[in-house]
């Protein structure tokens, strides 16, 4: 078997993106599913109209056990704790509650040991002496997160939630679910989203910025209550400073620190996509459900912004997995030397082909806006979605 | 369970794939004229996440992707999977898969004292491949609440439990049995099935521990890690894992039980692989090892020293996901130490951020190619240095101690000495795709700082994985193509360990050179130099270090030995050990162009532009 012989002049009619592309998108049907942690109960039913804090669905999550060293508190062997237990297995006590005690010498001697917290006995152990009590459980809920309607309901579990919107999906986020009204706080993508820019009547708004957001933006931002900032860029070192902690790996989403940021184009100052900043500028004034949450391994979640509105959604909603390249898709170039450039696929060549750092690779040839043709690895465009 | 569909003499094509945690990646070998090699690759995305959720979509489209280049059908028309064995036209004889997609195996272990049966069972863990989460103890110096709270926020794939030797601690290790079991932990995938445990403590115990965790976990019971204190008896935990891996975690990852039917070899963790193809140069070379796989989101070592092979692996260590990680421990000025040009700092911390973000992108520019190969550098020496606290001896012996111990301050904890290790076998998508070999023999150098005399090896298309589970049903097709194809021989490396005056003569290394002649080279220290000498020469080298300095035999003293060639031949260096590199800007900017340059590592012109 030979390989097959391959021309100079051999193109690839469509070839696999490595890196997909960020949905922005100005109308399409978002459905999202609303699940508890552990089994629970659901409060709605299929049809029900839901608004942002609506509680879909609320769980009992097991209290902590909490472990009583109980033979040794009582200085009896581990094997005499059980005849010492003043509580059954399953038994309810409360928290200062005696559950074992040892009387000796007539009562001269007396120790006794007490719960540490409300909850039930789990376990009595004459091997190890210890007592486990388990804390009284806690009642975990899970809103709607976006108003829209149920459209599907597992039982136990929680609900799908379905509403129109506009979605934009950015790079990099970090804290959680909070929702607010949009508002351009700059002129055009190129511009920086200064401190400046921030007022107080920004409070509980989803404040959109340009190129960058500083530092100092951010901190005014926190003072003044915005809900959530929404950037082409930000600086490594800005965003260590707000944060506290260096960014160690892209799993974001838990952080408390006073806003939801996202950031639509990478590190670094990089003037948002026109594209989003027009579809975000044409929805001034409405509520948006933001989302931070960024996890790059292992299940790809990117930060979302989420904009109900009642405008028929003009797309269907396309095969996404039958998305790749093909001469005339729309393309950014994720990597220097044109990092942040915009074009459209112009030839997908099959050949390896040597770049500047000498390595032999699959490229892909993009014409630029400005009508240059550049030669790029495969692996440095990524789709735009539109 | 291994299943081969043809004998072993009749295969004429075998395919193996990596399925990593970004890219699915295709090995398709055949046997021409009696031997077995490598013929082509193909690689794609991985599709273990939405929208695709199964990763056998990645593997075909990696496949399709070697059909195109060879025109050799390999997958079944109707999409079933892959045609086995081969019928004489399409299909063949044998597909064997690694995975490291989803995070690979994720494990938390659990033991009676830290550094005795918890490092055993940590070690046991690592040596099947697994990341380890955390490593929970008596005396890990956590409030028994504390403890359960991280359980409970940990979904491990499965949990490994020592503890006591057989015979020893009884209640001490119920009481660990007794935390975790309160703890209720739960597994990562899928919520209905039961998170397996494997119990490989003190055997007096086994009827407790199962009455106890029985009902509620998928519990299996092996032979104990640490029978007595002396002994570490690691293969049975191990081989419980491997089991449990496929059985109860990849029958959960979305696609799994598809491609599980496709293979006729159990799916195997990627670094368990590796770490076999590490144990196949170590075994066939009688060598002391040291083995590093440098992925995108860790960094696996691997040592075989006098026969005993640990694994370590750096869960968040790594090229692409990590990279950021990477510039957080090691701090971004010993990442720019090694830029022979001038970057912003914020140019950098940018780059890499946005690397971290946008995963598979790969230098274009000389300078992006830098930068990534500084990174390297740094994630690799924090590798060793996380190796080195795992590669430890026994703990709890007691050590006869001679009297010149005692002028010693403590007995080392690490056994890792590089003045023993004989080969260094890199791999990994940066290594393996360095544009020039030198550059990848340059950044183990330079990150592990070999001393004495030492091999190199290289992975030369990443498929040392592949070659790892192949060995496990065909050592001798392993092994064919691992020495013809994949094990790239770097050449050697002969440094000497110790600092003297700069300019001052380092060493002075004779060599009878293949064709009668004699070199006679001698290197000033703080220089570098590169010799050519052809794969599979071997030459004898007479090696004479100052005093002061050591290759081998103390200060000072000469050395004779057989070095062998490779595609970037001998390098001789003298920059000394521990490596220098200057504070000062300028200086270290000259300094590392003149060590660039004398190697010829990047393109000269382009670096004369740079800098």
């Amino acid at each position: 078997m030979k390989k097959k012989s391959v021309e100079a002049e051999k193109v690839s009619k469509e070839a696999h993106a490595y890196t997909p592309g960020l949905k922005v998108k100005r109308s399409m049907t978002i459905n999202k599913t609303r699940r508890l942690p552990i089994p629970g109960e659901v409060f709605v039913k299929v049809g029900d109209t839901v608004d942002y804090n609506t509680i879909v669905a609320r769980a009992q999550i097991r209290g902590d056990p909490e472990i009583v060293k109980a033979a040794i508190m009582l200085g009896v062997e581990a094997e005499d704790l059980p005849r010492y237990v003043k509580k059954k297995i399953d038994e309810r006590v409360s928290k200062g509650e005696v559950i074992a005690a040892y009387n000796a010498l007539f009562g001269l001697i007396k120790k006794q040991v007490v719960s540490p917290v409300d909850g039930t006995i789990e376990s009595i152990s004459n091997v190890t002496g210890q007592i486990i009590v388990r804390g009284l459980p806690m009642p975990v809920d899970v809103e709607a997160y976006i108003p829209g309607k149920v459209i599907e309901v597992m039982p136990n579990e929680g609900a799908v939630i379905s509403t129109n919107s506009a979605f934009i999906q950015g790079i990099f986020g970090i804290g959680g679910e909070t929702h607010g009204r949009l508002r351009i706080a700059v002129e055009n993508p190129q511009e920086t989203l200064s401190e400046d820019l921030i007022t107080s009547e920004d409070k509980g708004k989803v404040l959109i910025g340009g190129s960058l957001v500083t530092y100092e933006a951010l901190k005014k931002a926190v003072e003044m209550g915005v809900s959530c900032i929404v950037a082409g860029g930000i600086r490594y070192r800005d965003i260590t400073k707000f944060m506290g902690t260096e960014i160690g790996v892209a799993i974001t989403g838990e952080e408390e620190v006073g806003l939801t940021l996202i950031i639509t184009e990478g590190f670094g100052k990089m003037n948002m996509s026109q594209h989003t900043f027009d579809l975000l500028k044409k929805f001034e004034g409405y509520m948006a459900s933001v989302n931070g949450a960024t996890q790059i391994r292992a299940g790809v979640l990117r930060p979302e912004i989420i904009i109900p509105h009642s405008e028929a959604s003009k797309q269907s909603d396309e095969d996404e997995l039958a998305m790749g390249m093909q001469p005339g898709t729309p393309v950014r170039i994720i990597r220097q030397p044109y990092f942040g450039a915009i074009g459209k696929v112009f030839r997908l060549p099959v050949e390896l082909q040597k770049l500047e750092s000498e390595s032999l690779v699959r490229v892909v040839e993009v014409k630029l806006e400005n009508g240059e043709i550049v030669t790029v690895p495969r692996a440095n465009v990524e789709i735009i979605e539109e | 369970m291994t299943a081969l569909k043809k004998p072993k003499d009749e295969m004429q094509y075998i395919l193996a794939t990596d399925v990593g945690s970004t890219t699915t990646k295709a090995r398709f070998f055949c046997r021409k004229n009696g031997e077995w090699r490598f013929l082509i690759a193909g690689e794609a995305p991985t599709t273990v996440e939405a929208p695709y959720e199964d990763v056998t979509l990645g593997v075909r489209n990696a496949v399709r992707e070697v059909e195109e280049l060879t025109g050799h059908k390999i997958l079944s028309p109707d999409g079933s999977g892959i045609i086995v064995p081969y019928d004489g036209k399409a299909g063949v004889d044998l597909y064997c898969t690694t995975s490291s997609a989803g995070g690979g195996l994720q494990m938390m272990v659990a033991g009676l004292i830290k550094t005795m049966t918890a490092e055993s069972a940590n070690r046991a863990a690592l040596g099947a491949g697994a990341i380890v989460m955390d490593i929970i103890s008596r005396d890990d110096e956590r409030q028994p609440f504390q403890k359960i709270r991280r359980i409970r926020s940990l979904r491990p794939d499965m949990i490994l439990v020592a503890g006591g030797t057989d015979g020893g601690a009884t209640a001490h290790v119920v009481e660990i049995i007794e935390l975790i079991k309160a703890a209720e932990p739960k597994p990562r995938l899928g919520v209905g099935y039961q998170l397996p445990i494997i119990y490989a403590g003190n055997k007096e115990i086994r009827k407790q521990v199962d009455e106890m965790m029985g009902k509620d976990f998928a519990l299996t019971i092996v032979d104990n890690i640490r029978p007595s204190l002396e002994v570490e008896n690691t293969e049975p935990a191990r081989r419980a894992v491997h089991e449990l891996f496929m059985e109860h975690v990849m029958s959960h990852a979305p696609g799994y039980t598809k491609l599980m039917k496709w293979t006729d070899v159990d799916i195997m963790p990627t670094p368990a692989g590796e770490g076999l193809a590490m144990q196949l140069i170590a075994s066939t070379f009688k060598k002391n090892v040291l083995g590093v796989g440098l992925g995108g989101a860790t960094t696996n070592v691997y040592s075989i020293v006098d026969g005993r092979f640990v694994r370590s692996v750096s869960a968040n260590l790594g090229m692409s996901y990590s990279v950021t990680n990477v510039m957080k421990e090691a701090g971004v000025s010993n990442i720019m130490r090694w830029l022979p040009f001038r970057l912003e700092e914020e140019e950098v911390t940018s780059r890499l951020s946005n690397k971290m973000i946008r995963p598979t992108t790969i230098p274009q520019t000389i300078e992006d190619l830098i930068v990534e190969h500084s990174v390297a550098r740094e994630a690799l020496r924090l590798g060793l240095n996380h190796h080195k606290s795992i590669a430890t001896r026994l703990k709890g012996i007691q050590v006869q101690r001679t009297i010149s111990d005692m002028f010693e301050q403590e007995l080392e904890e690490t056994y890792i000495k590089m003045m023993i290790i004989d080969i260094i076998a890199g791999t990994g998508g940066l290594l393996s795709h360095a544009p020039r070999r030198v550059q990848s023999m340059l950044i183990l150098i330079d990150a592990f700082q070999p001393e004495g005399v030492t091999r190199m090896f290289q992975d030369s298309v990443f498929m040392m994985p592949h070659l790892g589970v192949l060995s496990t049903v065909y050592r001798e097709a392993a092994w064919n193509i691992f020495d013809k194809d994949c094990l790239v021989r770097l050449g050697t490396v002969i440094a000497p360990a110790g600092i003297i005056n700069p300019g001052e003569t380092a060493m002075t290394v004779e060599l009878n050179m293949p064709d009668g002649s004699k070199i006679k080279e001698s290197i000033g220290f703080g220089e570098i130099k590169r010799i050519a000498l052809s794969e599979n020469t071997e030459i004898e080298a007479v090696i004479s270090p100052h005093r002061g300095l050591d290759v081998g035999a103390g200060s000072g003293h000469q050395v004779e030995k057989p070095v062998m060639g490779g595609e970037v031949g001998l390098i001789l260096d003298a920059r000394g050990r521990p490596l220098q590199i200057p504070q000062e800007e300028a200086e270290k900017k000259a300094l590392l162009l003149k060590w660039f340059k004398a190697l010829d590592l990047y393109p000269p012109d382009k670096l004369e532009e740079l800098v």
